[in-house]
Formats: C-alpha cells, structure tokens, sequence
C-alpha cells in the first residue's frame, strides 16, 4: 500500500466507503421499488446484450471481406410480429407493476400520522399536529405510517425522500399527499427536486428516523406548547370565525363540529367529502363551497392568512368534536395567553383539550 | 467519372419557357404550384387552429371553475357591438369569396370594389373592437393594469345600465375577484384575433394594389384565393369567440 | 491491413469539383442572403446552428466545471441558474429541434422525392432569417444577464418570482417555433405535391418517412407552446393570467400546455435523426433496410402517439392516480415503435456486406446509445420507478443519451454521410473514424455516472451537492473533457476537407438514393431533368445494372 500516493489512496478509500449503487432502503415500500427497478435494470442489459450482439455479430459474419455480396432481404413479419410483441408485452408487466407501485405511495392508509409540510423559496418548514416545528429537518417514528400533507407557498417545489424512494410536488394553491413507513433507524436526505430559483440547492435538509421512544422524547422536548389545532382555535377567534359558525341554531355558518371526512351537500347540489384540501379551499374560495341551506356571505381570506394559518386552522376543525369550546370561547372575553400553557405530557393530547367532552 | 455534366450543360442554356410567366422553375406544371401552395395554406391554417386552441383550452377550464363570475362578466359586454362585429365579419367573409370569384373569372373592376368592401368591413370591425376595449377601460374593467375594480359584480346595483337588463345577484368577494380571470382571457382571445385581422387587413391592402396593376386577373389567382382561406379562418375564429364570450347565459 | 471499404472515388490526378454546382452558380454574400436556393439555405443553418452548438456546448462546460465540486464555488448560485437555463434552452431550441430537418433535411428532402426545390423556396428563406432572429435574442438574453428559470419556463416562478429576462428568453423560443413550423410546412407540401412521377410513397427514402413525421410534429405541436410562451410572457407584464393560483388561475395548467408541446417536441428532435439511420445502415450494408414498410409506419406511430403522453411528465404533480395511469399506459406504447426500429437496422445487417466507415460507425453508437436512452425512458414511464427517479439526474443522463448519444451522434453520421455530395470532397477517414470513438468513450464517460447519481437521489439543477456525489461528478465532468475534443475534431478536419479533401465524384458510397445519382455538388436546380422514379427504394440490383450501362457506353466511347 505505500507504493500508492497518500491523494490516490484517499481517494479510493472515499470512493470505496461510498459506492452504492442506490440509497438505502429505508422505508417499507423502498425495496419493493428496489425489485421493479431491478428487474428494469435487467430487462435494459438483456435488452442491450441483444442489440449489441446482433450488431458485433453481423458485422463480423457479414463484413465486406467474409461476405462480399449482400442479400436482399424483405423483412419477415414473423420477426416484426416478435420484436413488437415481445417488448409491449414486457413494457406492459413493467406498466404494471409500476402502476401498483404508484397506487400504493400516493394512497395513504386512514390510520397515518398526517404531518404538515409548507414549502417556500428556499426552505421546508415542518409542522407535527402536536405543535412541533422544525425547519429542514423531519423527525418521524420508525414502523409507523406517516402522511406528509404538503403544499408550497409560492412557487413549484418537490420534497424528495430519496431512502423512502418518495417524491411529491409542492404546489402552490392545493395540497399534495405522499405516505411512507420507515424501517430503518437513521438519518437520510430530503431534498428539492423541482427548480425553485437561486436557493434551489439550498432547500435540503434531514429526515432523521428514531425508535418510538426517542421520538416520544424528542416530541415533548421540541414542542412550543401549543398543539397545531390550538394554534388554529386561537385563529378561529382572532379572524372571527365564530361570528358565524358559532354552532347556534341561528348561525350564519354550517356547524363544523365534526365536519372533517364527512358528506357534503353544497348549494350547487353537487355531495362532496369535506377533506384537507376542501377545507382549504372553504377558507381561501369560499363562494365556491358553500354548504346547501346557507347564503355565500363568508368572506374569502385568500391573502390574509398564511399557508401555515389555514394548516393551522384545518387542524383545529379536523379535531373538533364537541362545540363546547366554540360556546365558551363566544362568552369570554380574552383566551389564555400562550404561556400560561402547561406542556402536555409526552404523546397525551395537551391539558386544555381534556375538558372537551364528546 | 460523371456524365451528367454534359446534361447539366445542356440546362445553362436558356430555353424557350412554354408555362405561363407567373409559374416558379421549381414546379413542374400550374396546376402542381396552385396544389402546392393551396395545401400549403390549408396546413398554415391548422396550424392556427392549434394556436387558438390553447386560449381556448385555458378558457374551458376557467369557465368551468368560475361559471357565475364569467356569466356576470360577459354582461358587461355590449351584445349589440358584438353581435354588429359578428354581422360585419360575416358579410366581409361574403365580400372577400366574391373577390376571389371575380379573381377567377378575371374581372379586375369587381375584384378591386369586392376587396376594398372586405378592407372597409374589417377596418370597420376593428373599429368597433376599439369602442368596446374603450367601454372597458372606462369602466375599469381592464386586468392587471389601469385599476381593475370589482365593483359592478360585488354590486351589481351601482352599475345601472347593466343591472337593469340582467338583475346580476351580488357576487361574494372571492367570486368577483375571479371576473378578472374572466377579463383577461377577454383581452388575450379578442386581441388576438385583433391581431389577426391587422395581419389580415395589411396583406389586403397589399393585394388590393397589385390587384390593380393586373397581377390577379391573368389566371394566377392563388394569392387572392389562399388569403380568402385566411380571411375565412379569422371569421371563424370570432364565431366561436362570440358565443363563448358574449353569450355565455343566453342558451 | 486496410479495412474493406466501399469507397470509390474517381481518378484523383484528372478528377474536378464540377465547374457549375449550386456553390459556384453566384458569388457574393447578397447571392447567399437572398437565395432561395433549398441547398444554400441548408448551409446558412449548418453554419448558424454550429455556431450556436458551441455556445451551448460552453455552457455545458460551465455546467461540468462547477459540478466538479460540491461547493458553489465556480459561481454564484444564481450564475449557474442561468447557465443550464441559456444551455437548455440553446440546445434544445437553436440545435437539436431545427439541426437534421433544416441542415440535412432542407438539403435533401427535395432531391430524394426528385423536385427541383422546396415547394415553399422563399418561406425556407424567412425561416432560416426566423432562426437568426430568434438566435439573435437568445444572445441578446444572454448578454443582459441571461434568465432562470429552466429551460421548461415554470409557472409561477417565471411569471412571478424572477426578476430575469424571462420575456425576452420567451420571446426568441416563440420566434424560433415559427422558424421550425415553416420548415415543417415546407417538407409536408413538398413531399405530398412535389415526388417526381414514379415516386410512390413506398418507394420514399426512409429519411423522408421520418422528416415526414417530424414535420406533422412541428406544425401541429409548436403553435401550442407559441400561445403557451405569449400567456406567461402577458401575464409578467399584466401581473394576472390563467397560471397564478393567488388569483384563481392554474399552475398545473401551464405545464399541460407547455409539455403538450415539448413531448412531441423530443420526438421532432430524434425521428430526422432516426431518418438518417436509415440510410446510413442501408448504404454501408449494401441492403435494403431490413422491414421497410414497419419503419415507415413505426415512424408514423411515433408521431401519433407522441401527442397522448405528455402528462407522463407530470406524475408526481397531482394529476389524478387513473390519468397518470392512463399516460403511463400510453408512454409504453410509444416506446415500441422506436423498438422495432432498433431491431430492423440490426437486421439489415443480416446477410449485408457490412463496411466500418465513419457514418456507419456513428449509426452503430446511435443504436447502442439509443437502446440505453430509451430504456430509461421506459423506468420514468413506469408510474412507480418514476417517482423516485424523476427530477433527478436519471433524467438528465436519459435525455442526454437519447438526444446526444442518438440524435447528435445521427447528426453527425448524416454530416459525414452526405458530405461528399453538399462540397464535393471526402473528409480524412481515419481521422474521423477516431473522432467517432473518442465522441463515444467521452459520452459514455460523461452521461453514464449520472445514471448512477439519478438513483442515488441526486436532484437536478444543484448547483451544489452533498460530498458524497464527488465521485461520480468527477468521472462526468472528465468523460466531458473528451467529448468536447470529440466534437472539436469534425470541426477542424471537416473546414479542412473543403479545401484539401479527396474529390468525391457523384457517388462515393455507390448508394441508391435519386440525390447520389447527381453531380457532387449538386447543381442549383438538382437535376437537368425531372427524374423518374422505375425501381424499388434501396435497390441496390438497379444501381448495379446503372453501373454496368453507364461502363457500357464508356467503353463504347
């Protein structure tokens, strides 16, 4: 080894320390891409080997030398029919598979822990339902499903977990959705993957996973206090929200108590499932979305919230199953300010929520 | 090694031309160059029709959101100015067939008065556009620049001319904001069909000129006869801009 | 040893460049600027479109050079933004959509079908000056402080967020799209209306079916991207339009116009390419290609299906799981088409006598590189491998090895192929033949590690990146090195040629195409008189029997 430059050595040794071929497969779905991949990858060499052989081969056994007159050759339908059925019928198992593959990441399972995630010039800004906020880093449990509800705040972004194998645009003006369970303790890239302007590759950071208990840990250490739909309550009041939809019998505004994943009928007759993105919409356009018996009078707060306000306040209606707050919140004057919060007890809802009876 | 030389010799000399002045050397016959340059036009012509179609596409997809927003929004447009453009397009159309007829038939009196009635026509449409793009100015109801104002669709009432024909229901504020939508696609279809019609009336004047000194009336029509596919393409465009603007709440 | 060749050039010692060819006919630059000659307007492009690959190709170097490290540290983030934004948008709208069809293509689309010229002489001529205007303001953008925003002009963040020359950039890509939809339109009349008598559809050149396709791809699909461009380039200066979501447009609705176009537009870029295959593998096999009739219609498959998958660019954006699955389905279709054909050109081999000259080279590393480009297509057209690969550097070495592993290295098959007949004179053929494989390690070296990055997650369009890509970046950045001397050496042996090169005489290859039965260079009318067209495309019996009259009567005389 001392024959070889102490620069040539360090940079095998580099090289040998890092060489993959593919990320790590840290997530349930990440070795079954693995195996589409690989049967591609090995579909592409056969491929390759073919067309390389025939043409090494024809060149040698038909060169000018060996084989000084050519043939005039037609064709054969019999090998169009085989070079064309071949190839579409392995294209269309690959279609497939890929298919599959794709039904399965863009369809989160029900019982997903959702987490926010706003995307902005030049940063990822995380946001747990317990009130957690992280800025470019992403903490999450291992073995356990998680939905990553993303939208960006101005323009096309793409938050790319190259381990989980998963990848989804941040648009601006709707929520996109992408779900993965990690299997592996550890941390791994999260990138931008979609052009954003100068920062573009600024905009990265970890995804650090951690056993439930670690997690558990880190959730009670990092929180500010107030649980994303707390955030959202203190909003509901503060735009007076609750001047109409104040669940008495005379409100202007639908009761929201338990309206998230529920049927809606709207004014235009059309039934539709109130989810993240129609309460977004409700909020942003609401003259598109009102429900049947009500008259388009809510004003739009398109501009005067942020995309972390709406997250914020769609938390809060996700979690409101008793308008016992609501009705209080119209009969007090102020709402207790934000240090006179206890933290709640790891993985417990926070106290205040506590009092609310369903 | 090449014998063609000896050919290409032979083609150097000018030989006696036995086709009509007016055909290129690169085509074989007449017949072959008006083919040519007919089939030629005809591909131009979809290509437009592909260009128009992504205005279009966008249109379908914004009106679909936003029916009540483009309805209250095309009231504001004056169906007696758009039907007269529809009206004045239509003859001028009528017109500029009866040139290429008498292009065909070689009467340069009724060519020249048939192309000069289309140039009146569509300076006259381009005219009245003007009044219409002025209404909306006036009102304030030109997107993105000159102040757009929402107020006679969060009103309907303070906008009396208007709301005395079509008694418009009040539009929530995130539904009116979206008539500007409605208006800029207004702008960006009717100004490029506008812009069209300036190409358009431009080339008239053009051939309206060599039409006088004689170069249609001798058999080679083409030129009068591909720009009439022109002029009937651009017709056809603002019939289907005018119901899609105008008339979106009258079925 | 010398290699078997099927080279026959004429007696060197008494051999001329024939006195009147369509380059000697006039002299003098307003000759040129204001011919309507089809083959002198090819050769404007040919000048115009070099110059503008190497513009690109710095740029390129720019890319490689920063991308040696993983620091930012060559230039300002910004910079580099810039940088493979003016070479996208260089490279894919100055050289590789107009380069076959308007050098190769304009040359020799009228003498294949046996016309004197284009149908259209003077609209050729206003698309060359198209070009050079739409070239003009690319420069100019670039000048000014170039834009950023990607060649791909994403809403909102070109309508929006970027204080660039957008509107500029914009506006050279529209000008440039009227330059190829009259091309486009020129090749449509001339084939339909102008094959001499005889010329049957079956009995075009290959190369004609391929331009053919092209041309239905240029007129139909560039006026969508021409309205797209004018909606992005009103809405920066209005401040409102259809792609801002704030006020109730759609940024979704920009990328299906803009990808509504600029699938078919990769299409538009490699069939002439394909075209070109074609005749290469024919002529240095000494057979027809093997499955005429598939590769004609496989050439016509391509351009339709090319308008049912644009989306496939979309997947991860939030389209509906059932449309991206719909255009996933259609993506694999569109992929056998360009199969069969790979597999054809194989099979003209079978049986052929097979020569090594340059062209013939170039076509063998077409299809080696093809096959690997388009099977990587076929891992981004699959829904489930896409998402993890898309947005990263799999799909940067995917349109590379398809756009320059197949397509340039066409290009330069066709250049060297047909060079004889446009000047007259032969290019050094060892030299060139080395030029080939040097071109071919340096690709390989320079696209193939980004494969390997791609699906190690590295995203595209960093300026930096974490250390642990070093690597492979390196390797890249040193297989580019040697395909920039790959591409210099044509450059230099070809301008060389013109003076100092071996006479070619009419038919150097002994091919069967109507264009090599002329002088070289041809004359500015192609041929003395209209030809008529008695035999079979790629009928290598009747060039024979030409031969063995045309010796006849020699010896006669």
């Amino acid at each position: 080894m001392d024959h070889i430059s102490p620069v040539l050595w360090q940079f095998l040794d580099k090289w040998l320390e890092h060489f993959s071929l593919f990320p790590p497969e840290a997530s349930k779905i990440a070795p079954q891409m693995d195996a589409l991949y690989f049967f591609m990858v090995l579909i592409s060499l056969v491929g390759l080997t073919l067309v390389t052989l025939l043409i090494v081969a024809f060149s040698i056994l038909y060169n000018k030398k060996r084989h000084p007159q050519a043939v005039q050759i037609e064709g054969s339908t019999l090998l169009e029919a085989t070079w064309t059925i071949i190839p579409l019928g392995l294209f269309l198992v690959i279609f497939v598979w890929g298919a599959l593959l794709y039904f399965r990441i863009y369809t989160p399972p029900p019982n997903a822990m959702n987490i926010y995630v706003v995307g902005k010039q030049w940063m990822w800004k995380i946001e747990h339902p317990g009130g957690q906020h992280e800025i470019n880093m992403l903490h999450i449990p291992i073995n356990e499903p998680i939905q990553l509800t993303i939208i960006s705040q101005d323009v096309f972004h793409s938050f790319s977990i190259p381990a989980f194998r998963v990848k989804r645009e941040a648009i601006p003006g709707r929520y996109t959705s992408v779900w993965f369970e990690a299997t592996k303790v550890g941390t791994y890239h999260l990138f931008c993957t979609q052009y954003c302007g100068t920062n573009h590759s600024q905009m990265i950071g970890d995804v650090v996973v951690m056993s439930p208990d670690d997690f558990k840990q880190w959730l009670a250490g990092s929180t500010s206090g107030n649980s994303l739909a707390m955030d959202g309550e203190r909003l509901f009041s503060s735009l007076s929200c609750n001047a109409c939809h104040n669940s008495q019998p005379d409100a202007r505004g639908p009761n929201l108590v338990n309206v998230y994943d529920s049927k809606l009928t709207l004014s235009t007759g059309q039934t539709i499932t109130a989810d993240d993105a129609y309460l977004r919409d409700a909020i942003l356009n609401p003259s598109q979305n009102i429900t049947q018996g009500y008259s388009p009078i809510m004003p739009t707060y398109q501009g005067q919230i942020s995309e972390e306000g709406v997250i914020a306040l769609v938390e809060y209606i996700k979690n409101l199953h008793s308008d016992y707050r609501v009705v209080e919140t119209l009969n007090t004057t102020d709402i207790p300010p934000n240090n006179e919060q206890t933290a709640p007890p790891p993985g417990q809802k926070p106290p205040a929520q506590k009092e609310v009876k369903p | 090694m090449s014998d063609s030389s000896a050919v290409a010799n032979g083609a150097v000399a000018e030989e006696p031309h036995d086709h009509p002045s007016y055909q290129r050397h690169h085509f074989e016959t007449v017949d072959q160059q008006f083919d040519a340059t007919n089939f030629a036009m005809w591909i131009f012509l979809l290509t437009e029709v592909m260009f128009f179609g992504g205005l279009f596409m966008a249109y379908l997809i914004m009106r679909n959101w936003y029916y009540r927003a483009f309805v209250e929004g095309s009231h504001q447009l004056s169906i007696f100015w758009g039907t007269a453009n529809t009206t004045v397009l239509i003859i001028s159309s009528f017109t500029m067939a009866m040139a290429v007829w008498s292009a065909q038939t070689r009467r340069q009196r009724a060519l020249l008065t048939f192309l000069g009635l289309t140039f009146v026509l569509g300076v006259a449409f381009l005219g009245i556009k003007g009044i219409e793009w002025h209404e909306k100015w006036v009102k304030h109801h030109v997107p993105g620049i000159h102040e757009y104002s929402e107020q006679a669709f969060l009103n309907p009432a303070s906008d009396p001319e208007v709301y005395k024909e079509y008694h418009d229901q009040p539009l929530s504020p995130a539904m009116a904001s979206k008539t500007e939508e409605y208006f800029f696609l207004y702008f960006a279809m009717t100004g490029m069909h506008a812009l069209h019609m300036v190409i358009g009336i431009g080339l008239l004047v053009y051939i309206f000129f060599r039409a006088r000194s004689g170069a249609y009336t001798n058999g080679h029509y083409t030129y009068v006869e591909n720009f009439g596919l022109y002029w009937h393409f651009v017709d056809i465009i603002w019939i289907f801009l005018y119901p899609l603007l105008y008339l979106i709440s009258r079925y | 040893m010398s290699a078997p060749t099927i080279v026959v050039l004429p007696d060197q010692s008494t051999a001329r460049i024939p006195k009147m060819n369509f380059l000697s006919k006039e002299n003098g630059l307003l000759s040129w600027l204001l011919t309507s000659d089809h083959k002198r307007i090819a050769t404007l492009y040919l000048i115009s479109i070099t110059f503008f690959f190497f513009i690109g190709g710095a740029l390129a170097g720019l890319i490689r050079l920063e991308l040696l490290t993983p620091q930012s540290d060559l230039m300002a983030a910004d910079t580099y933004n810039k940088v493979f934004s003016m070479h996208g948008l260089i490279m894919v709208f100055l050289f590789l959509v107009p380069s076959v069809p308007a050098t190769i293509g304009n040359f020799l689309v009228p003498m294949m079908v046996g016309a004197k010229d284009l149908a259209l002489p003077k609209i050729n001529l206003l698309s060359w000056y198209l070009y050079i205007a739409a070239g003009c303001m690319m420069l100019y953008t670039m000048a000014v402080g170039g834009v950023d925003t990607g060649w791909t002009f994403t809403t909102p963040l070109s309508t929006h967020y970027l204080n660039t020359h957008v509107i500029s950039a914009g506006l050279a890509v529209f000008v440039a799209g009227f330059s190829s939809i009259l091309t486009g339109l020129n090749f449509i009349v001339t084939i339909h209306k102008m094959r001499c008598p005889g010329m049957t559809w079956f009995r075009l050149p290959l190369f004609i079916w391929s331009n053919y396709a092209a041309s239905i791809l240029m007129v139909l699909g560039t006026p969508v991207l021409a309205i797209t461009l004018v909606l992005v380039v009103l809405e920066r200066t209005v401040h409102i339009g259809v792609f801002d979501p704030a006020y109730g447009g759609d940024p979704l609705l920009f990328q299906h116009l803009f990808w509504f176009y600029s699938h078919p537009a990769v299409y538009i870029m490699i069939l002439p390419g394909m075209g070109v295959i074609s005749e290469v593998v024919s002529t240095f096999s000494r057979k027809r290609v093997f499955g005429y009739t598939a590769v004609a219609f496989s050439s016509v498959a391509i351009a339709v299906f090319a308008f049912f998958v644009w989306a496939h660019h979309m997947f991860i954006m939030g389209i509906s799981n059932y449309a991206a699955l719909v255009f996933s389905l259609l993506t694999m279709l569109v992929a056998v088409p360009s199969a069969i054909k790979i597999f054809n050109w194989s099979f003209t081999l079978y049986k052929g006598s097979v020569t090594f000259e340059t062209p013939m080279l170039y076509a063998f590393g077409f299809m080696g590189l093809f096959t690997i480009g388009g099977m990587t297509g076929v891992f981004l057209g699959s829904t489930g491998t896409d998402i993890h690969l898309t947005e990263t550097y799999f799909v940067v070495a995917h349109f590379h090895f398809v756009m320059v592993g197949g397509m340039l290295m066409a290009f330069l098959s066709g250049i060297h192929f047909w060079w004889p007949k446009w000047t007259g004179r032969m290019y050094p053929e060892k030299l060139s033949q080395l030029a080939a494989l040097v071109t071919f390690i340096g690709f390989n070296l320079t696209f193939f590690p980004q494969f390997i990055l791609g699906t190690l997650g590295m995203p595209r369009r960093y300026a930096a990146y974490p250390p642990e890509f070093q690597v492979l970046n390196v390797f890249s950045t040193a297989g580019a090195t040697v395909l920039g001397i790959g591409y210099l050496l044509p450059v230099l042996y070809l301008t060389w040629s013109l003076r100092y090169g071996a006479i070619a005489g009419d038919n150097p290859w002994q091919a069967t195409g109507l264009e090599w039965q002329t002088q070289s260079p041809p004359l500015t009318e192609n041929f003395p008189e209209i030809p008529i067209m008695d035999h079979e495309a790629y009928d290598y019996e009747w060039l024979e029997k030409q031969n063995l009259a045309r010796q006849q009567q020699e010896e006669v005389v």
